[in-house]
């Protein structure tokens, strides 16, 4: 059986690369990391016709100069691991743009194959294609696709396979530079020939030279001799208009490619994402529908996931724990209480999180597959320059919601670094779905009468101090600073379910696995410090040290018991609920029923306040460290979210004591 | 090329129809605009300028959202055949 074929999957953001990565792979797709870096890598394996295939999904690029950290991952891996096939999807209703990339990937050594994805999508915008023509053109095989309906998906691998034989004729027409710069670029081309290291062609290092990308530019002088060098260089700064030139023939270039193969029989129609936008994009409509979109997810997270949280729980949870009781029926006491108290009260909650969390990201899913998360940046973008930032930071705080861990990753795509450090300083202050589900789980129990009032309340309250912390810092730490703002609006089009479902399992899938080690072994640890050296909860270890904290609790009308449960938040935030459930579980009645007896509405809104604004979870702080490769703003940002967390559960509480919620029963 | 007939991007209003003339303030921006379609020469249409924030325009069939001080940063001139 001949080896798997390893293929690369390149292209352009938004033209259904997820999907047809995952119509590809299906359940053999792993997340990893590229390596050195933080951004995903995904693979996985396909087989069709009895071949077996290795696709690697390379990041969503337009380019491949050395602007972002995805564009380098993406030339590199096609550099390094030399896939044996490059599989690039295009747009159909922005193929000009889309060949831009092409442009670039015929000047490697891998072959590439085009498949040109959302015809459908296009011949409603008025575009139609003709494929045979556009192969003859480009001088490779190009498959048009649908492939949210999984049209055209493997004839696309087949074309890929038939490349890679030799069984498919590949002979591409190349882009060539203007004939104003074909002197020079020829003479770079000589002068770096033979300094290059095997596998990178030289006539890419020479163009990419002449592009001004910076890190062709800082390796070419470690490659090159001092003689050649200097004459480079001074070649460079001769020809710095270059680059305007270059994209200019790659354009001039793809103009020949497609001008006899797309038509607009159509011209002048208003198409949906036309009149869409006139909302969406509205100053003040956009936002209006923005709110909207919010508080729909959060309803539709409240009513559906709510009654199968409550399923799992009763059904499954309640039943495991009184079969384990009658297995452990002989053991020991503490084994039976490590067990039953310890591992499985933290692992069944985590359990019950999983339909709020799924339902949570299937709505993010279909807001980033449908093309409407970038008209949030859009419509958002003028609230971010009140904080110092500008509406690319929307999407990594946005994340957020998800994970403030990726939220602070996601912030390199800003490229000055105080907007950055603005952004990771501010991704804490986020909720994220572990803080939210917290909310979730809580808010219910404490006010059942309008569970959906109070939890909304809380998280626009915790958006406004948010808004707060970045006026003031941008005021008062980092100076005003302008930042480029540049961002493509995609066509409005149906969601893919399978893209969406995929998007959900995967981000509630790691959500489980985080859940299996850290939080299960909190849950256990917190027994253990719950039960020993006492008889009781009163006399625990942690009742040692909640007590002593007690003082500075009170005056938000914190006692013992929550300061430990939000002192548990530290290595993951959910634990809170974890610790809740073990410290008051012992009483022998329901988590529900028991906290709406010993905690006051008053100290309720405290707590929740007080876990909403905590320190950053262990695995953020980490993250917070490895970007901004400081612990000084590391420690910073703990420590702004501290001071936060206590001076917003004091004003609440007492607030909410002036309003006569200090009583006994919501 | 320079003449009477050239704009500023972001003094330019919703439907305007024009050429673009070239992008300034640097290789980068010029770099990613040319990436997303925006080059010179390049027909252009103003979706969505509000004369405040960012603003929408359109170019190769691509709806690009730039802040306001890179639109302020592309020339554009009248294109002399925008009958539709």
């Amino acid at each position: 059986m001949p080896r798997p074929l390893v293929i690369g999957l390149a292209g352009q953001p938004n033209v259904g690369k997820s999907t047809v990565f995952s119509i590809l792979t299906g359940l053999t797709a792993e997340v990893g990391n590229w390596p050195g870096r933080t951004i995903e890598r995904r693979e996985g394996s396909a087989r069709i016709g009895g071949r077996e295939f290795h696709v690697v999904d390379l990041p969503g690029t337009y380019s491949l100069t050395s602007n972002s950290e995805e564009e380098r991952i993406a030339r590199e891996f096609i550099l390094r691991e030399r896939p044996d096939v490059i599989i690039m999807l295009a747009d159909a209703a922005a193929l000009e743009r889309n060949l831009y990339l092409l442009a670039e990937l015929l000047l490697l050594p891998i072959p590439v194959v085009l498949g040109v994805n959302m015809v459908d999508v296009a011949r409603r915008e008025g575009v139609e294609f003709d494929a045979h023509v556009l192969e003859a053109a480009l001088g490779l095989p190009v498959v048009p696709m649908v492939a949210s309906r999984n049209e055209g998906v493997a004839e696309l691998l087949q074309a890929a396979a038939a490349v890679a034989d030799g069984q498919r004729d590949y002979a591409p027409d190349r882009p060539e530079i203007a004939a104003a710069h074909r002197e020079v670029y020829e003479e770079v081309c000589t002068l770096v020939a033979g300094a290059v290291p095997e596998g990178v062609p030289d006539s890419w290092v020479a163009l990419k030279l002449l592009e001004g990308d910076r890190e062709v530019t800082e390796r070419a002088a470690e490659w090159l001799a001092p003689e050649p060098r200097a004459r480079v260089q001074a070649l460079l700064r001769e020809h710095e208009d270059a680059v305007l030139d270059v994209a200019g023939a790659r354009y001039e270039w793809i103009g020949r490619m497609v001008r006899a193969a797309v038509r607009r029989p159509k011209l002048g129609q208003v198409s949906f994402t036309d009149r869409f936008d006139r909302i969406a994009t509205h100053p003040g409509w956009g936002l209006a529908l923005l709110l909207g979109v919010f508080a729909l997810v959060f309803w539709v997270t409240f009513s559906v996931a709510g009654p199968v949280q409550g399923w799992l729980e009763e059904g499954v949870v309640a039943r495991v724990a009184t079969g384990l009781g009658a297995l452990l029926g002989g053991a020991p006491a503490w084994v039976q209480g490590l067990v039953i108290d310890g591992l499985l009260a933290g692992a069944g909650i985590v359990v019950t999180f999983v339909p709020i969390l799924f339902v949570f990201y299937l709505a993010l899913g279909f807001l980033e597959d449908t093309g409407y998360q970038s008209r949030m940046a859009y419509v958002m973008d003028r609230f971010m320059h009140g904080i110092g930032l500008h509406g690319k930071s929307f999407l990594p705080l946005f994340l957020g919601f998800g994970c403030n861990v990726p939220a602070v990753m996601g912030s390199r795509v800003i490229e000055s670094r105080p907007a950055r450090l603005l952004t990771i300083m501010l991704a804490p202050f986020v909720p994220c779905s572990a803080r939210l589900l917290v909310l979730a789980f809580l808010v219910p129990l404490f006010f059942p009468a309008f569970p959906t009032l109070v939890a909304w309340s809380l998280v626009v309250a915790n958006l406004l101090v948010l808004v707060l912390i970045g006026v003031l810092l941008d005021r008062f730490v980092f100076r005003r600073e302008r930042l480029a703002f540049v961002m493509e609006m995609p066509l409005y089009h149906l969601p893919n379910p399978r893209t969406i479902l995929v998007y959900a399992a995967t981000n509630v899938w790691t959500f489980i696995k985080r859940a299996a080690t850290i939080i299960v072994v909190v849950s256990m640890v917190i027994w253990v410090l719950v039960s020993y050296p006492g008889a009781g909860v009163d006399d625990s270890y942690l009742a040692m040290f909640g007590r002593s904290l007690e003082p500075v609790g009170s005056l938000l009308g914190l006692d013992w018991r929550l300061i430990v449960a939000t002192l548990s938040s530290f290595v993951a935030k959910e634990n809170s609920i974890a610790a809740l459930g073990i410290i008051f579980g012992s009483e022998g009645e329901s988590l529900g029923q028991t906290l709406a007896m010993v905690i006051t509405p008053a100290a309720a809104l405290s707590f929740l306040v007080v876990n909403m604004l905590f320190v950053p979870c262990v695995a953020t702080v980490a993250a917070i460290r490895a970007e901004t490769r400081s612990w000084g703003w590391t420690l910073a940002s703990a420590g702004l979210m501290l001071a936060s967390a206590l001076l917003f559960g004091l004003l609440v509480y007492r607030l909410a004591l002036l309003f006569g919620l200090g009583g006994a029963g919501a | 090329m320079t003449s009477a007939n050239e704009f500023i991007l972001s003094d330019l209003p919703d439907g305007f129809r024009g050429i673009v003339a070239r992008v300034t303030g640097g290789r980068d921006l010029a770099a990613r605009l040319a990436a997303m379609g925006l080059t010179a020469g390049t027909q252009i249409v103003v979706l969505q300028n509000r004369g405040f924030g960012p603003m929408l325009a359109c170019v190769r069939d691509t709806r690009i959202a730039l802040g306001r001080s890179q639109a302020g940063l592309v020339t554009v001139y009248e294109c002399p055949t925008a009958a539709n």
